[in-house]
This record gives structure tokens, sequence and C-alpha cells, in this order.
């Protein structure tokens, strides 16, 4: 490799590498065998048909109207957006360390690679999950689909940008992966997948608004439920949390780069 | 050319930074080869880890005008879930090559047989240094990086070693690192000894095994890295 290689040059190198990484992902995160890639909307099915069971059995119908199927597939979908990519990158750095003595294979390839994975995962399962339900009839079609997307794209990008942050910082420390488990647990009660802003009182729902992941799911609901629902979200506060993640994960991928040792 | 321009090296220690590498300076053009000397723990993998670009240089920099190896060394640069040929396809894919002309000569190679389709984790050592040579020599580079690692395996691996590296790819420039001197003396036009961080360049690989042999006798053995 020449220390001036072109743009195009690069491009090519990094298409190279993303590429052989995520067919190197895709090997392991599904195996070659048993149901493989089928898992991938087998696991959150079996999730979304407890909770309806569950739901359902015990006659808890959270005072609403709502398609309680809808609404535990738009919940669940939503915590996989960013518990997955997360829990993922934060162990990929050390699991593909020796791939890095490829000199072209950097630490935020292998964090992207992760990314991608787990996030295009998440979306095949969502859209799989979605149109099985909908066509046998038990959930209905989403009401403004642009809106829909306009909120996974949120999700998508605020999981993307906190795993690049977690997954670069594991490698400084096993304590943040340690640290980030614990925490994943603690969040997923309030990351709104399990109830609407508005079924809480007033001062409380400022407060959960903070969590990033609320203001995107409640936008994903709007967009599925249209005139169902009252939601309450803020893009733009979502918008500058990812924001500054992602500046925050690119930074410390690039120090992680540097201060690598293998 | 490939050239090291005043490369050092510092690791965070419980006992503070350390410096492994300490001012190394050096070049070498296509088609020529370095052997460098250097006892346990004097820093010689370190030193092939920064040219090879693995790792950065704490201060320095290397600059790299023909395409250089990763480490030949057994283990490291694979996956261990992988197979040897997902392996394969991996390192093919990242240097931009078709794995599929080289299956037969990898599979050839390594002598793995059915193992060449299971994965890594399940391979003895020496299966492991076979999978590694046969990688990089599945890749054509200008310079190739060798660790002393790489001598491992039996008489017969040797063999065939020598034959790919120094024989087929005599006109490839080479970097090999070993606390050996007779093997720097077998195969290298010049040599250098990395002595306390310093690289110290030597006018013959005489002179160099002189002077390292001269060091052995004189220092108790340093600490492992």
């Amino acid at each position: 490799m020449h220390a001036a290689a072109s743009l195009s040059q690069c491009l090519q190198v990094q298409r190279r590498v993303l590429h052989a990484l995520l067919m190197r992902q895709i090997i392991t995160r599904f195996g070659r065998e048993n149901l493989g890639v089928l898992w991938l909307v087998a696991e959150p099915m079996l999730f979304t048909l407890g909770v309806t069971t569950l739901w359902s059995a015990t006659g808890m119908n959270h005072g609403s109207s709502l398609p309680i199927v809808a609404f535990a597939v738009t919940g669940y979908s939503s915590v996989l957006l960013w518990r997955n990519a997360v829990s993922r990158a934060g162990a990929a750095v050390e699991s593909n360390k020796s791939l890095l003595y490829h000199r072209n294979v950097q630490v935020i390839d292998v964090i992207a690679s992760t990314i991608v994975i787990e996030i295009g995962g998440a979306t095949c399962s969502f859209m799989a999950l979605s149109a099985l339900f909908i066509f046998i009839g038990w959930m209905p079609v989403p009401a403004d689909l642009l809106l829909v997307a306009a909120g996974w794209i949120m999700l998508a990008w605020f999981g993307s940008a906190l795993a690049l942050l977690i997954g670069a910082s594991a490698s400084f420390s096993p304590l943040v992966e340690r640290l980030w488990h614990p925490l994943a647990y603690l969040v997923f009660p309030l990351s709104g997948a399990a109830f609407m802003v508005d079924w809480l009182p007033a001062r409380y729902q400022s407060i959960v608004l903070l969590l990033p992941m609320v203001d995107g799911v409640e936008l994903l609901r709007q967009g599925y439920f249209g005139g169902l629902v009252h939601t309450h979200y803020d893009v733009g506060y979502m918008a500058l949390v990812s924001l500054a993640l992602s500046l925050g994960g690119l930074y410390m991928a690039r120090e992680a780069g540097r201060r690598l040792e293998m | 050319m490939l050239s090291l321009h005043h490369v050092s090296k510092r690791y965070h220690t419980r006992q503070g930074m350390r410096a492994v590498l300490d001012d190394v300076s050096f070049s070498l053009e296509r088609g020529r080869n370095l052997g460098i000397l250097g006892r346990n723990g004097a820093g010689k993998s370190t030193l092939i880890r920064l040219i090879s670009g693995a790792e950065r240089p704490t201060a320095g920099y290397v600059h790299r005008g023909m395409s250089v190896s990763w480490p030949l060394a057994f283990g490291g640069a694979f996956q261990a879930h992988l197979t040897g040929l997902d392996n394969l396809k991996f390192v093919c894919r990242v240097y931009g090559v078709d794995y599929r002309p080289l299956v037969p000569f990898v599979e050839d190679f390594t002598e793995l047989g059915a193992y060449f389709r299971e994965p890594v984790l399940h391979y003895s050592n020496g299966m492991m240094t076979r999978l590694a040579f046969a990688l990089s020599m599945a890749i054509e580079f200008d310079c190739f990086l060798i660790d002393e690692a790489m001598v491992v395996g039996d008489v017969r691996f040797h063999e065939r070693c020598h034959v790919e590296l120094f024989q087929k790819r005599k006109d490839r420039a080479f970097i090999l690192v070993t606390h050996d001197a007779a093997v720097i003396r077998m195969y290298c036009e010049n040599a250098a000894v990395l002595h306390q961080g310093h690289l110290l360049p030597f006018p013959t690989v005489d002179a160099a095994y002189d002077f390292y042999l001269q060091s052995i006798a004189a220092q108790p053995q340093a600490q492992e890295a």
C-alpha cells in the first residue's frame, strides 16, 4: 500500500474489507447449520407470541383498544434495534482481534460490520414478522409507512451510534461491556417497548422522554397506529443525542485503533 | 522501498510506560532482505507488527513503498470459529484476490484433508502453522515479514516453507526476526541486532552474529515480553 493512496483506492479497500468482514460475521452469527438466519425472525416471533398470549390470558389490555400483537411487535423490534447492535459491538473487537493483523482491517471496520449485520437483521426480522402477522390478520396495516420508516431509521441511527461508542470504548476497558449488560436490562422496562408515554403521569413523561429510544418508539408507533394513539416525542432531541454519540463513537474508534496492542 | 523513520514504541504497563523500541530507523530496497536478531523480549515481534501496520508506532513513521505482508507467524491473523477455507476466503477478500484458484495450493500445502473445512479451533498447532503459512503464500507481496514463530513444525514443513519462500519467491524482499543466529546466517544477506530497544546495524552478518553472541554471554536472560 503506497502512502499516498487516492480516495478511490481507499474506498475500494474499504469496500473489500467490509465485504470480507460481513461474510465472516454472517457465518459465525447465524452458523451454517440448523435454522441459521431463520432465527432472526424466529426469536422475536417467539417473544411476540409469548407476550400476546400472556396479555390476552391475563386480560391486560392496558386500558386501551390498541391491537396487542402490533404493540408487542413494534415494541420488541425497536428494542432489538438498539440492544443487539450494542451488545454485539461490545465484544466485536476482542473476538476479531486476530483479524486486525491485516493492516487494512481497522477497529472501526470490525465494529461497523457488526452494526450492519445487527441492524440489518433486526430490520429484516421486523419486516418479515409484520408481513406475516398482517397477512394472517393479527396486525393492522401501518397507518403511515413513511413515519414508521422515519421512526425505524432514527432508532437505527441511535442504536448504531451507541454501538460504535460502546464497541470502541470496550477495547480500552472490559469494564465498559460489564456495565453495559446490567444497564441494558435496567433500561429495557423504561425503553417504551411495553408502554406508551401517554399512559404515564404528566410529570414522568418528560423524564422518560430523555431516553432517546422512547422518542423513537413513540415516533414508530405514531406511524403504525396513526390516530389510534396519542404520542409524545422530540425528533430533534433524539437526533442531537445520536449525533453526539456518533461523534464520540468515531473519536473512540480512532483512538482505539491507535492504541491497539496485540 | 520500505523504510522506518525514528520509530519508537512505548506500552502502558502496570509500572508505567515501558519503551520497547527507541528511535529505530532503517530501509529495505525491493528484492533485498534483512535479518534481525534479538533475544526473547527484545521487541522483535513488536517491530514486525509496526512494520506490517498492525500496530501504530508511538513516535516516528513507517513508509511502505511496496506491498508488505502481515506478520507470518503461527496463530495470528485467523478467526478460530471459521474453517480453514473460510479464512482463505476472508484473507483473499481483504486483499482483493480471487480465492478459487488458490484452493488447490492451500489444500495441498497444508495437508489438512477434511480439516480444511472444519473450524480452526479444532486444529493442532502444527495444522495452524501450516495454514498460516499457506495463507500468507496465497497472497503475493513484495516484502514478507517473517517472525521466528514460523520456525515451529517438523522438518518436512521447514523444507516446504523453505522452497516456497526462499526458492520460489527469492526475488522478493523479506525481513526475518529471530533469536536464532544460525537461521539469519543461513538466509539473510544483511543483519542487525535489536538490543535494549535500539536497532544496531552491522556491515556483515558475521559481525552481527558475533555481537549478538557476546551480548548473550554478557547479560542474563532478558525478561519475556
